[in-house]
């Protein structure tokens, strides 16, 4: 080192600190997520501040208005370009704010509010000791069965954080599919991950499976998060960087300057690989792909509904934001590596989840297995790799995740004394006792299984199409048969509703109040709104369909 | 601006389904008058359809076209050629008779919730499967056509597992899984086949970029568009596949049986006389014209799939005991003659198997309506149930000859016209299949003379002695399929004037023209 260089790192460092530049934030173009974190944080405070009587109220106005505002603040960034003309990189680089990232901010954020719907509904559970309740433990902390349990049920306490916790989970899959270096993504990972797992074990009726459950998600999940950041100082120690933007180009060998340590690692292909399939590893837990679905069934079937329904919507829509992310901005360079695995993952993913769930007798695990099979339909349009791929993915996102949420919360409305029947034996007859009921649910059950006119139909037509464009005719193929395989399954819940004779002692179907009502509502006007005239939004995906990088 | 006549046409009974459910449950009388109402519409306007079709015109009328999902290449395109004219008619004809057909069929046994309404339920999915019906005879645009194709299953579907016949030997319970099995057969056979279809069609746009039939019919034509010789071969064995299950062609015929013996009459002729007529109408339009050079590779093995059908479905139709299930087999052995009609690739035989859809459907409609009537007095499907109802219902008897005999092929009755011409058409070219073919003809005289001689003639039996002939609304609907079978079977020119020219067409497309005569050959 010259002697000059020597003196000018003395004089820089001898600075006066104020000159330090502050990081700059971009706070127009990172509002959606500040409002929603904001109202998490309002959330907290009324917990701690607000007596106990008026806090549903105030956590679901709070929530709501705040769900409502950030996808006001998206729509604004929409119109102003972002998605189309311009993209910004907020945030000293961590926050891409780009098309993809704000289609999939707008459907998260819409699947957050019709989820909040579904959790805020207190008519189903008969009122204990005259207090209405939701679907939640009335006390999270009280052991299943003991006398505190009790006492917590007779004082009508009901678990209003997770409303907070509904916010947080939200706030992370925002930044999720947003996130433009990997620290990020591990931290929104994170943030959206722990609040789920808690979420998870707080059933109101069944509680030991809800918490069985919140475990093996948490451990597991513990797992995949772990072989995420070990991928992610892998990634690290081949290209001296976590901005996406320095590791494409350290992958593609187009960086401009090669320090002396970099040229050193970024020959280091094991490095490269093995770091990149371990990030890919712990999205794929998230996604729900074989074979790193183990959890989904178990988590499905314990947790409390809505919050299966909010999970098994907006989870799958920004995991696999942040995969498209990182297979088409950072790893592009990798992709006849990763296209193989991909296309492995893919088939037995499809395939796996259509066979496994013809065997299912609980409608929860059923349509968990069905989401895995859906996830699998997802990977085909992930695996085109080119632009019609990605707008097919951000199509089949939203049209899927309005499906979800409203069979889920359809399952809620079935109930007998012990709560949610979610047995498929009872529900037999179910089209004759309540026809309105059962037919909204046979619309979900055909926009799953991609009848024509509904957004399934629209949405699997799409991801083949790019698939099949993309060179992945045979995964096409794959596709329809697993299909046909899953329409099965599909087909027989329906016969089950409208053939069967209803058993005399069948479950009763409760009204809702007007908020069960909305999401299913919403999820049936989407389910036939894209069926029918998808241009609109197949219009709005594909202007969305640019990465920035 | 005019009235879009091809969307009226569809649109009128899809309104129709939708008001027809939303009818109170107290009044199904009012249900049903509406969903009558609605189908004779739907005929007055298929007639408008018929009578504005110019046959010397150019070859798709009444043509409308608009944007519909642009990222997908999909535009809303219909229009009719002659063959289409021809089948919508048939099935805007059929659906009246059959709703009168089922007038009591879906009255509710015991009374459910308050909100289940069969009865409208019944009619309203009736209306919906003619629009989708006639939307796929419309379409002019493959994936269009796809999207009624397989959505018109799910009323289908709906319509076998829901309403059967009342009175079952067994019981209720065993009448209701039976149902239920042979509708999920129904519908996971035509959703397969309908799947791979889809893959087929996904492919078709990859290849050519759009869905239009006419565009990518052009582009072939003018060498603008080049398909490798297997790329046509699978998709042509895609579409083809689907159509063949519609159709339904052996092997992939077994759903049909299952699905018309548990099916109440009225369906039963719903599903065989016009939604099975989709999957052959498929093959002229989309089989042919998008892939006329695998067509003409994939004859052969047709032909024998065909030959197959014919033989088999008539030798199992000999054999059996229930008089539903044996309609259908004599149905399977018809649509083998039709598929034979369409590949034998020659004029007579594709205007004979367009004319065989028109009177199969006839034919069909008024034997299964009448058996349905018979079996709905007795409560038994069985033949060996009956006998000598001739002497107690000679009507009923009289109409059942007529519609057997017309199954049979007797000259002077319709069928015999068009089976006549897809045999000659066939001989042409292939003068063995046509040979072969013939055995059909001599099995369906044994299989329906001996359903007649064992059900209507010798010894009244004691259960059918006080069986009442039919009735005034029997009559309606018998009567005039009757009238029709006789009139188009001495006078068939109106509709061969309305298919010949369009049947040119399609054998232009497929660049075959009819073998020349031996006599002029040898000059």
């Amino acid at each position: 080192m010259s002697a000059s260089a020597v003196h000018s790192l003395w004089t820089t460092a001898a600075d006066p600190i104020s000159k330090i530049d502050a990081p700059k934030i971009e706070y127009g173009q990172l509002s959606p997520t500040l409002i929603v974190v904001g109202a998490a944080v309002v959330g907290v405070l009324i917990e701690a501040v607000v007596p106990r009587k008026a806090r549903y109220y105030a956590q679901v106005f709070i929530s709501a208005v705040a769900l409502i505002a950030a996808f006001a603040a998206v729509v604004a960034l929409a119109a102003g370009g972002y998605a189309t003309t311009k993209s910004g990189i907020a945030a000293m680089g961590a926050i891409a704010v780009d098309g993809p990232a704000l289609f999939l901010q707008g459907t998260i954020l819409l699947a957050g509010l019709v989820g909040l719907f579904t959790f805020a509904e207190r008519r189903l559970d008969p009122a204990a000791h005259g207090n209405r309740v939701d679907s939640f433990a009335a006390q999270a902390a009280s052991v299943p069965g003991s006398d505190s349990e009790k006492a917590a049920v007779k004082a009508g306490f009901t678990t209003t954080e997770v409303f907070p916790l509904l916010m947080f989970a939200v706030a992370g899959m925002l930044v999720f599919p947003a996130a433009n270096d990997l620290l990020t993504l591990f931290i929104a990972l994170e943030v959206f991950s722990l609040p789920l797992y808690l979420m998870c074990a707080l059933a109101r009726r069944k509680r030991l499976m809800s918490q069985e459950a919140a475990v093996k998600y948490f451990l597991l999940g513990a797992f995949a998060s772990a072989f995420t950041l070990f991928g992610i100082a892998l990634l690290y120690g081949y290209s001296g960087s976590v901005s996406y933007a320095t590791i494409a180009q350290v992958v593609d060998g187009t960086i401009p300057d090669i320090t002396p340590a970099l040229a050193d690692t970024m020959g280091n292909d094991a490095l490269l690989l093995v770091g990149a399939a371990m990030i890919v590893m712990g999205l794929l837990f998230k996604v729900g792909a074989v074979p790193f679905h183990m959890w989904t069934p178990d988590v499905y079937q314990g947790a409390p509904t809505p919050v299966t329904g909010f999970m098994a919507a907006a989870t799958k829509v920004a995991a696999f934001g942040a995969l498209l992310r990182l297979l088409y901005v950072v790893l592009p360079g990798l992709r006849w590596d990763w296209r193989p695995v991909m296309w492995g993952v893919a088939i037995v993913t499809m395939l796996g989840g259509a066979i496994v769930a013809i065997t299912q007798t609980d409608i929860k695990r059923l349509l968990a297995y069905s989401s895995i099979a859906h996830a699998g339909f997802i990977l085909a349009g992930v695996i085109a790799t080119t632009p019609s791929g990605v707008s097919s993915v951000l199509f089949y996102l939203g049209a899927y995740s309005f499906v979800t949420i409203g069979a889920f919360a359809v399952v809620t409305l079935v109930r007998d004394a012990g709560g949610e029947a979610t047995h498929l034996s009872k529900w037999a007859g179910l089209g004759r006792r309540s026809p309105l009921v059962a037919a909204v649910f046979a619309v979900f059950l055909l926009a799953f299984a991609g009848i024509p006119l509904t957004s399934g139909f629209a949405g699997k037509f799409a991801v083949f199409k790019a698939a099949a464009e993309g060179g992945a005719g045979p995964l096409v193929v794959v596709g329809v048969i697993s299909s046909a395989i899953a329409a099965f399954f599909y087909i027989r819940v329906i016969v089950l509703m409208f053939f069967s004779e209803p058993k005399p002692e069948g479950p009763t179907v409760a009204v809702p109040s007007p908020l069960t009502m909305t999401a299913i509502g919403v999820g049936v006007a989407v389910t036939l709104v894209l069926g029918v005239a998808p241009q609109y939004f197949l219009d709005l995906a594909s202007q969305a369909g640019v990465f920035v990088r | 601006m005019s009235i879009p006549l091809l969307t009226a046409t569809a649109a009128l009974p899809a309104i129709g389904a939708i008001a027809t459910a939303a009818v109170p449950a107290a009044q199904r009388t009012a249900a049903k008058w509406l969903a009558l109402l609605f189908s004779l519409g739907t005929l007055a306007l298929a007639v408008t359809v018929l009578v504005r079709f110019d046959p010397d015109g150019d070859r798709y009328q009444l043509t409308e076209s608009h944007a519909w999902i642009k990222d997908f290449g999909v535009r809303y395109e219909l229009g009719v050629d002659g063959i289409a004219v021809a089948l919508i008619a048939l099935t805007a004809l059929l659906i009246p008779f059959i709703v009168l057909a089922g007038w009591h069929d879906a009255d509710p046994l015991e009374t459910g919730s308050r909100r289940w309404r069969p009865t409208q339920g019944f009619f309203a999915l009736i209306l919906a499967v003619e629009a989708m019906v006639i939307l796929s005879f419309e379409a002019t645009d493959v994936f269009l056509f796809y999207i009624f194709f397989e959505a018109m299953l799910i009323p289908m579907y709906f319509l076998i597992g829901g309403f059967g016949d009342r009175a079952h030997e067994h019981g209720e319970k065993v009448a209701s899984t039976q149902r239920s099995y042979a509708a999920v057969k129904f519908l996971l056979y035509n959703l397969v086949g309908g799947l791979i279809m889809l893959a087929a069609v996904i492919g078709l746009y990859v290849v050519a970029g759009n869905f239009s039939l006419q565009e990518i019919v052009e582009a072939r034509a003018n060498g603008s568009l080049d398909m490798a010789t297997n790329t046509e071969r699978w998709l042509f064995l895609g579409f083809f596949f689907a159509f063949a299950v519609k159709a339904p062609l052996w092997p992939l015929h077994t759903w049909l049986p299952n699905a018309m013996q548990e099916a109440t009459a009225p369906v039963a002729v719903l599903i065989t006389a016009v939604v099975d007529k989709v999957g052959t109408f498929a093959m002229l339009r989309f089989c042919l014209q998008l892939f006329p050079e695998a067509s003409q590779w994939a004859t052969p093995a047709i032909l024998v799939l065909a030959l197959i059908s014919i033989v088999y479905g008539a030798l199992l139709a000999v054999g059996q005991r229930d008089m539903k299930r044996l309609i259908a087999y004599a149905s399977i052995s018809h649509f083998g003659f039709i598929i034979m009609g369409i590949f034998a690739m020659t004029s007579q035989g594709q205007s004979g198997a367009t004319l065989y859809m028109v009177n199969h459907g006839i034919s069909t409609a008024a034997l299964m309506l009448v058996a349905g009537f018979l079996i709905s007095r007795r409560g038994s499907r069985l033949i060996a149930d009956y006998g000598g109802v001739q002497k107690v219902a000679p009507v009923l008897a009289g109409t059942f000859l007529i519609g057997g005999l017309a199954t049979l092929s007797l000259p002077g009755l319709a069928p015999f016209v068009s089976e006549f011409l897809v045999l000659v058409g066939t001989f042409t070219r292939y003068p063995v299949v046509g040979i072969i073919a013939t055995f059909g003809i001599v099995l369906a005289a044994l299989y329906t003379l001996v359903l007649y001689q064992r059900t209507m003639t010798g010894p009244v039996k004691p259960e059918v002695s006080a069986m009442p002939d039919l009735r005034a609304r029997e009559l309606v609907v018998v009567a005039p399929l009757v009238v029709l079978l006789i009139f188009l079977g001495v006078y068939p020119k109106p509709v061969t004037d309305i298919v010949n020219p369009a049947v040119k067409q399609t054998m232009s497309d497929v660049q075959k023209k009819d073998p020349q005569p031996e006599v002029e050959a040898a000059k």
